[in-house]
């Protein structure tokens, strides 16, 4: 069995790995709530002078809409058309899946440039669409490989019955099949939340006016032009990291689940 | 393989048409665009001229892009190789271990997958700032001798970066790892121990054949992620000092958006999209073909 000395040995180890995951997360949070650059207010205050001052306000609402928009149509997207290759025979769709496939490994570097030239020529860019679509693209083919997952294993038996019954496909999938499916669908729906609002390449590019900065991008430019200390900065990053981490605290099983059986986008 | 599920349905591809026009409209068309653009001269904003291969062959000839990609195979041993080394000793020693705060323990170091690249690298700015938090800790220590601007000097730029990555990938790798090692079934263990196995012998013998699939996994999204850092480099040190930390996706932003070599950047990111092919492929090949 093991011996005390080892026992030890492992919270040691334990504790000196936590601690270097969580260093740096410390240095934002202790100078987030540290004293204000200007030297007046302090703590808290400085969350709100984030707010008002570095604009993380009206960012976070532009990332909030952008990633409800994209969680929701990518979502129900993935449901259908895992819904089709996971129950469904028909012509073309082992061709079909495998063209779902790359774009799971398709590095979103690699589409964003053709996309913003062609997108300009069309006047889309800096408008909302150029900043979710794409990324509903990319999250309808990691969404359409989990969902079709999911149906694969599914219960035959149920859907048979339904079907004896006479019921349609489309009731069958939102009757029947989808109560179960929940907790494949919320872990999905917390990947692509995490994706969406994490993203920064895809607003980079496709964003001009600083009315449609997402929360990374709106502070990824603060940093470049505030340099009259750094309380405000974490400030900052303390609130555009915390959405994602409070879901991650509440929802954790779902994070390493997903991360860590389908996931190559990230 | 069993029959595919279900029977024939023509409705099937009405269940299919939606997803797949936004996939065919804004990733399929743009990567075939990205072909087509990679073949010229463009600038964004004039008529392109052809320029056939040129812009491939720049990606091998060319010093600075394959300065590019040569940081990125350093980025690898550090998001990749780093994380899985300590990640196998890791989770090989709390496999056994009757500890506890386990769990407590896997929330902390799962916590830097999920916070956002930016962030995370204003954190680091911090930490490696001439009078950051590395340099305070350099000076308690009584080491001001090394105190250094961590990210401004050209031998010490990537490696920071690098440590990055590892401080990111370290989690995810122990945490898969634990997974699989949680797996295996102890009477392979006892069976070792009769053997009269050590506890190493026991890790390359029992252990890491039975976490194959982790390892292959794991290795696939680290290194993927090792191949695509943008957000990291561009808000930490833009490619700097000079081209020290430049990787190939912020040359695919900087050539098409700074220096206006639109065909070259699409060119790159091409060349990037098939290199990450071609290593999910193998690394799955591989783990596959040790499993059966």
């Amino acid at each position: 069995m093991i011996s005390r000395g080892e026992r030890v040995a492992n919270y040691v180890i334990l504790s000196v790995f936590a601690a270097f995951a969580l260093a740096p997360v410390v240095v934002i949070l202790t100078a987030a709530l540290g004293p204000a650059d200007s030297g007046g207010t302090a703590g808290l205050a400085n969350f709100a002078a984030a707010w008002e001052i570095g604009r993380f306000g009206d960012y976070l609402r532009t990332s909030l809409a952008v990633s409800a928009f994209v969680v929701v149509v990518s979502v129900v997207l993935s449901i259908m058309s895992g819904y089709a290759f996971g129950t469904m025979r028909f012509r073309g769709r082992s061709v079909l899946f495998y063209l779902f496939l790359l774009g799971i490994m398709m590095p979103s570097e690699a589409v964003a440039v053709p996309l913003y030239f062609d997108l300009r020529t069309l006047g889309l860019i800096d408008t909302f669409w150029s900043i979710s679509l794409p990324q509903v693209a990319l999250s309808v083919a990691f969404g359409t490989f989990w969902m079709r997952a999911y149906f694969r294993a599914s219960n035959r038996a149920i859907v048979e019955a339904a079907r004896i019954d006479g019921a349609s496909s489309w009731r069958i999938l939102w009757r029947v099949l989808l109560p179960p499916a929940r907790p494949a669908i919320v872990t999905l729906t917390v990947l692509v939340f995490m994706w969406t609002w994490n993203e920064f390449l895809i607003p980079l590019i496709m964003v001009t006016s600083e009315s449609l900065r997402t929360a990374p991008l709106g502070l990824a430019f603060f940093q470049g032009q505030y340099t009259s200390g750094f309380t405000l900065l974490a400030a900052g990053s303390v609130i555009v990291a915390t959405p994602v981490v409070i879901f991650y605290l509440f929802l954790q099983r779902h994070f390493v689940r997903g991360l860590l059986q389908g996931a190559v986008r990230d | 393989m069993a029959a595919p599920p279900g029977e024939p349905r023509r409705v099937a591809y009405l269940y299919l048409l939606p997803a797949f026009a936004v996939y065919a409209a804004f990733l399929l068309y743009p990567i075939g665009r990205a072909v087509q653009i990679s073949l010229y001269d463009w600038d964004g904003l004039t008529l392109g001229t052809w320029a056939g291969l040129d812009n491939y062959v720049a990606v091998v000839a060319d010093e600075g892009l394959r300065a590019a990609f040569g940081h990125a195979l350093v980025l690898i041993l550090f998001y990749a190789a780093g994380p899985l080394v300590i990640g196998l000793a890791l989770a090989a020693t709390l496999n056994h271990a009757k500890v506890r705060g386990l769990g407590f323990f896997r929330t902390v170091v799962f916590l830097p997958q999920v916070i956002a690249m930016v962030v995370v690298a204003v954190a680091w700015r911090r930490v490696y700032a001439p009078d950051g938090t590395l340099n305070d800790l350099l000076g308690a220590l009584g080491l001001d001798a090394l105190t250094r601007g961590w990210l401004g000097e050209h031998a010490f730029a990537l490696p920071a970066v690098g440590v990055v990555g590892t401080w990111f990938e370290t989690g995810l790798v122990t945490v898969l790892l634990l997974a699989g090692m949680s797996r295996i079934p102890p009477q392979l263990y006892e069976a070792a121990r009769l053997d009269g196995a050590g506890a190493v012998r026991e890790f390359f013998a029992v252990t890491l054949p039975s976490v194959r699939g982790e390892v292959a996994v794991a290795l696939t999204l680290t290194v993927i992620a090792a191949l695509r850092t943008f957000d990291l480099v561009y808000v930490t040190t833009r490619g700097g000092p000079g081209t020290s930390t430049t990787v190939p996706s912020y040359e695919v932003y900087h050539r098409a958006f700074g220096l206006g070599q639109v065909g070259s950047a699409a060119a790159i990111g091409v060349t990037l999209t098939v290199v990450i092919f071609v290593i999910s492929l193998a690394v799955n090949r591989f783990a596959d073909r040790r499993t059966t």
